[in-house]
């Protein structure tokens, strides 16, 4: 917890984009988190990927739930719309605005207890209806606010910080996901920005649900040896299978990775998406070899994050629903009561 | 990169621009944090203890701190550093029990002082303590040399360079006030262990072209000039004067013509106005005088009826370039100007003058006529005999003086132990947490967000009307708080442990500045190419850490540092932390020995 605001001092070449915004336009108000938390690279990655894709910040939607992850949108993004829901409720809280104004990008913030525990039928709806969302779980397999029992998502067989060693199954929200349907499916490191950013960029870019786990250690309660969710232990089990480069019109972006062979996939919206393969046999296209991978690896011990699904043909909500192009809350009274003829034409031709 | 050594001082040093910068060496913030807790004493003495002259130099100072304000590199402008020194000693209670006491007994040195000017004040005042029977030689009946025959009294009042001198003067020195040293070989021949010469650079260029012997009478030569108006021998100019010259003497010149009854007072600079040597304070403060300043005039004669200067012609000229840059200012050949006048004040530089140095004294001068001085340690060629101020390297500054005084009297004093004067201390250097809490600190790391305040000025009207009504009115309480907490104190050093790292980005993240970087190493050029935020400032340092775990280092751009502290709040595991850099150069005295 800091109680000074930060200064409002920049870097005097801070870059603008093309909105006349700087990256510091995009920020919210400093963290109360505690010091190190993983959670906040989340938010200072998400300040980046919105900055980086000229994103309106007013055209933007966050929504959270409870516990420490879903207290970050008040740290990003401070002009954008917010919603802080009841735990576990964000999925339909989300579904709903999305469904009233399919204008906005929603992105949902949620924590490993907020969707792999109270919120995990929340969770699984919002995902198999396709919702067009960036949905992100900042995961630390741990109730940070609650003073470090397991959560959900914690390994079997790992320690928590007092020593006591977790009996259960791990859920993993990947393989949930990709079960479920989404149709973006990444996983990624808050300490690794470089993989981070550009999967965000592409996860905003995607018109469906898309998905990032990542992994975000709490420093209180979940970085020590024994634990699966700490710095030293995830950097030594990170298993990247590819780097992500979202290509924009305006600047090519290049990360510092070695080169691989690479993919180029364009999505609905024309943003380009430039795969670099970590992993050669890896093929992000096919969802069912994907999930066979994510087990074997899982198996051995290893975290394989990157992108680790991406569906071209992704269908979303409205798609599916078949509603008009126009935000269904900016209709006016004649739209949407076209009166009693047509009710009586509808339920003729439902009879 | 080789991780950086911190543990050498020139590196946090480096860092405290303003310190960096003031020849003394002053200890900007620490003064700065004072001022604004309203200790005004404890900021008076850490100025007093580096420079002698805080009230003086709060009022005339050439601020090289100021251009070198980190705040400067932020934002539009530097903290008002030079004007929160004045702030210190306008605001001090009585601070006489804190100075040092006259030397209980002598130590049977003697020590021949000539010249009362900031030099020579500094040097007593570091040897006298130490039982050095100082005394101190100069032609006027006063002590202050430069300072108070040049300086206007609209801009220092006499009351606080009498002060500040009487403090020096207080501490058990002998002054043969009144004296011109006509001879170096009487001098040396005297029973002086050690002469320090601190007679400045007196002598004003003059301007030889056609007219100058005839209209003599109208045409001054500027220091000069100023003395006389100083000690009150001139109270009175022609209604319409011009001021030949650029510098910072030219718009004391110009100043003082306009409270003697110069109507219409005029400063002519041969080249551009951007180029000018005077301050840009200087210059604006004339401006608001309502005095204008023409460039690129190159003055020709001194228009006279029979004696009577009645102006000056000018040669209108263009600045050009040649292919290695230089600049030449050629004539545009547009007419020439007259410029109508009853006097002018030639303020065209002014040079050292030692005609009073016998060239076989044993003291070896250049083919400049300058004394061969020692830059490091102020001794000339004969060893009992050293330089300090504007008589060792030409015109410079009091700052500059002032600090060349603290280091000829580090040499008289292990001259006369018999040491080697080159053998030169260090000084003394401390770094401390400032750690108070979780995020609490003993200093305050909130930024303020205030632009640089304005110092009152005091009305035209009543201001023009007097050659002694000070000007600036100087901060008062209030104001000179706000300005206080825009230093961004530049001393609390973040200091980074990397060992303790775990590279959780929270510092990155939490940067205002983007002053921190995690990346591979690399050769300077090649990490300043890889930083997250560009490297605009190569005279700045950049630290390198030892590698961390991932083999990366955390590489920090010192340029643009707030030292809000925020990354060491952040930081988990109290890798960074604030520790406050405190440097005292050495002074004469047993401590550096």
């Amino acid at each position: 917890m800091t109680y000074i605001a930060k200064p409002k001092l920049h870097h005097p070449q801070l870059a603008t984009n093309t909105l006349g915004y700087t990256r510091r336009d995009y920020e919210g108000t400093v963290s109360t988190l505690c010091a190190g938390c993983g959670h906040d690279s989340i938010s200072a990655a998400i300040i980046q990927a919105c900055f980086d894709l000229d994103l309106p910040p007013h055209r933007i939607a966050k929504l959270s739930g409870i516990g420490c992850s879903s207290k970050t949108p008040t740290y990003f993004l401070g002009a954008s719309h917010g919603f802080n829901t009841v735990h576990g409720r964000m999925p339909s809280v989300l579904t709903g605005a999305n469904l009233a104004n399919r204008d906005l990008i929603y992105l949902g913030v949620s924590g490993d207890g907020d969707s792999a525990s109270i919120g995990l039928g929340q969770f699984a709806h919002a995902i198999r209806r396709g919702v067009n969302m960036v949905y992100v779980v900042a995961n630390n397999g741990v109730y940070g606010l609650t003073k470090g029992q397991f959560s959900a998502t914690a390994d079997r067989d790992s320690a928590s910080k007092t020593g006591a060693i977790n009996k259960d199954s791990a859920i993993d929200m990947v393989s949930l996901a990709l079960q479920l349907g989404a149709t973006y499916v990444a996983r990624s490191f808050s300490g690794d920005k470089e993989q981070l950013v550009p999967l965000l960029r592409g996860a905003l870019s995607h018109e469906g649900a898309a998905f990032i786990d990542c992994l975000s250690p709490c420093v209180a309660f979940n970085n020590h040896a024994g634990s699966t969710k700490g710095f030293d232990f995830i950097r030594e089990h990170n298993a990247a299978v590819n780097q992500l480069d979202v290509m924009e019109p305006r600047a090519p972006i290049t990360a510092s990775y070695p080169p691989g062979a690479l993919e180029t996939i364009e999505q609905h919206d024309g943003s380009v998406l430039r795969l670099r393969k970590l992993e050669q046999d890896y093929d992000a296209g096919d969802r069912l070899s994907a999930m066979t991978y994510l087990q074997e690896r899982a198996a051995q011990g290893e975290i394989v994050t990157g992108l680790l699904y991406l569906d071209q043909k992704a269908r979303d909500l409205h798609e599916n629903l078949g509603t008009i192009a126009t935000p269904l809350n900016s209709l006016g009274d004649a739209e949407l009561c076209p009166g009693r003829e047509a009710l009586e034409r509808l339920n003729a031709s439902l009879r | 990169m080789q991780p950086t050594d911190v543990t050498k001082p020139e590196y946090f040093h480096k860092v405290v621009d303003c310190q960096w910068a003031c020849p003394a060496h002053t200890p900007v913030p620490e003064y700065i944090r004072m001022i604004a807790a309203e200790r005004y004493g404890d900021a008076y003495m850490i100025n007093w203890v580096s420079n002698v002259f805080p009230g003086i130099l709060g009022r005339t100072c050439d601020r090289p701190c100021e251009p070198a304000c980190r705040r400067g590199r932020v934002e539009e402008e530097p903290v008002a550093i030079c004007r929160l020194k004045r702030v210190a000693a306008d605001l001090k209670e009585d601070i006489r029990d804190r100075l040092p006491k006259p030397a209980s007994r002598s130590n049977g040195k003697r020590i021949a002082l000539v010249g009362a000017g900031p030099s020579s004040l500094t040097v007593a005042r570091d040897l006298a303590p130490l039982g050095y029977e100082c005394v101190i030689f100069d032609g006027f009946a006063q002590g202050g040399g430069m300072i108070r025959t040049q300086i206007p009294k609209f801009r220092l009042p006499e009351e606080v360079l009498d002060e500040e001198v009487g403090y020096v003067l207080g501490l058990g020195i002998e002054t043969r006030f009144g004296t011109w040293i006509e001879s170096m070989k009487d001098l040396l021949a005297q029973d002086f262990d050690a002469v320090l010469v601190g007679s400045g650079a007196p002598r004003g260029r003059d301007l030889q072209i056609p007219g100058r012997e005839e209209a003599a009478a109208h045409i001054h030569i500027g220091i000069d000039w100023l003395n006389s108006v100083s000690f009150g021998h001139i109270d009175k100019i022609g209604r319409r004067v011009i001021v030949l010259g650029g510098g910072n003497t030219a718009m004391d010149c110009c100043r003082s013509a306009r409270r003697l009854g110069g109507e219409s007072v005029t400063v002519v600079v041969r080249s551009g106005f951007k180029e000018m040597k005077a301050s840009p304070w200087e210059k604006e403060d004339a401006a608001n005088e309502g005095i204008p300043i023409l460039n690129f005039l190159v003055p020709k004669e001194f228009v006279h009826d029979s004696g009577r200067l009645t102006g000056v012609l000018f040669e209108k000229v263009e600045a050009q370039y040649d292919e290695k840059g230089r600049r030449q200012l050629v004539a545009s050949g547009e007419p020439d100007v007259l410029i109508e006048a009853d006097d002018v004040l030639v303020a065209v530089g002014q040079e050292n003058a030692f005609p009073w140095i016998e060239r076989d004294a044993g003291i070896a001068f250049d083919r400049w006529d300058m004394p061969k001085v020692d830059p490091v340690t102020y001794q000339s060629s004969n060893p009992r005999v050293f330089f300090a101020g504007d008589a060792a390297f030409g015109p410079k500054n009091i700052i500059t003086a002032v600090a060349q005084g603290h280091d000829a009297a580090i040499s008289i004093d292990l001259f006369c132990r018999g040491e080697d004067v080159t053998q030169r201390p260090g000084p003394l250097v401390n770094l401390t947490s400032q750690k108070m809490g979780i995020h609490e600190w003993s200093y305050d790391n909130n930024v303020s967000n205030d632009l640089r305040f304005k110092v009152p000025h005091a009305k035209p009207e009543i201001a023009l009307n007097s050659i002694k009504v000070e000007v600036e009115l100087g901060f008062d309480a209030r104001l000179g708080f706000r300005e206080a907490q825009r230093c961004l104190n530049c001393d609390i050093e973040t200091v980074f442990t990397p060992q303790l790292c775990i590279e959780c980005d929270a510092c990155t993240d939490i940067c205002p500045t983007d002053c921190i970087t995690f990346t591979r190493n690399g050769d300077e050029d090649d990490l300043r190419g890889r930083l997250s935020a560009p490297s605009l400032n190569h005279e700045q340092d950049i630290y390198v850490s030892a590698p961390l775990k991932t083999e990366r280092v955390l590489v920090k751009d010192e340029d643009v540092c707030l030292h809000c502290g925020l990354c060491a709040e952040r930081c988990p595991t109290g890798a960074w932390d604030m520790q406050k850099f405190f440097l005292k150069t050495a002074q004469a005295g047993a401590a550096c020995r």
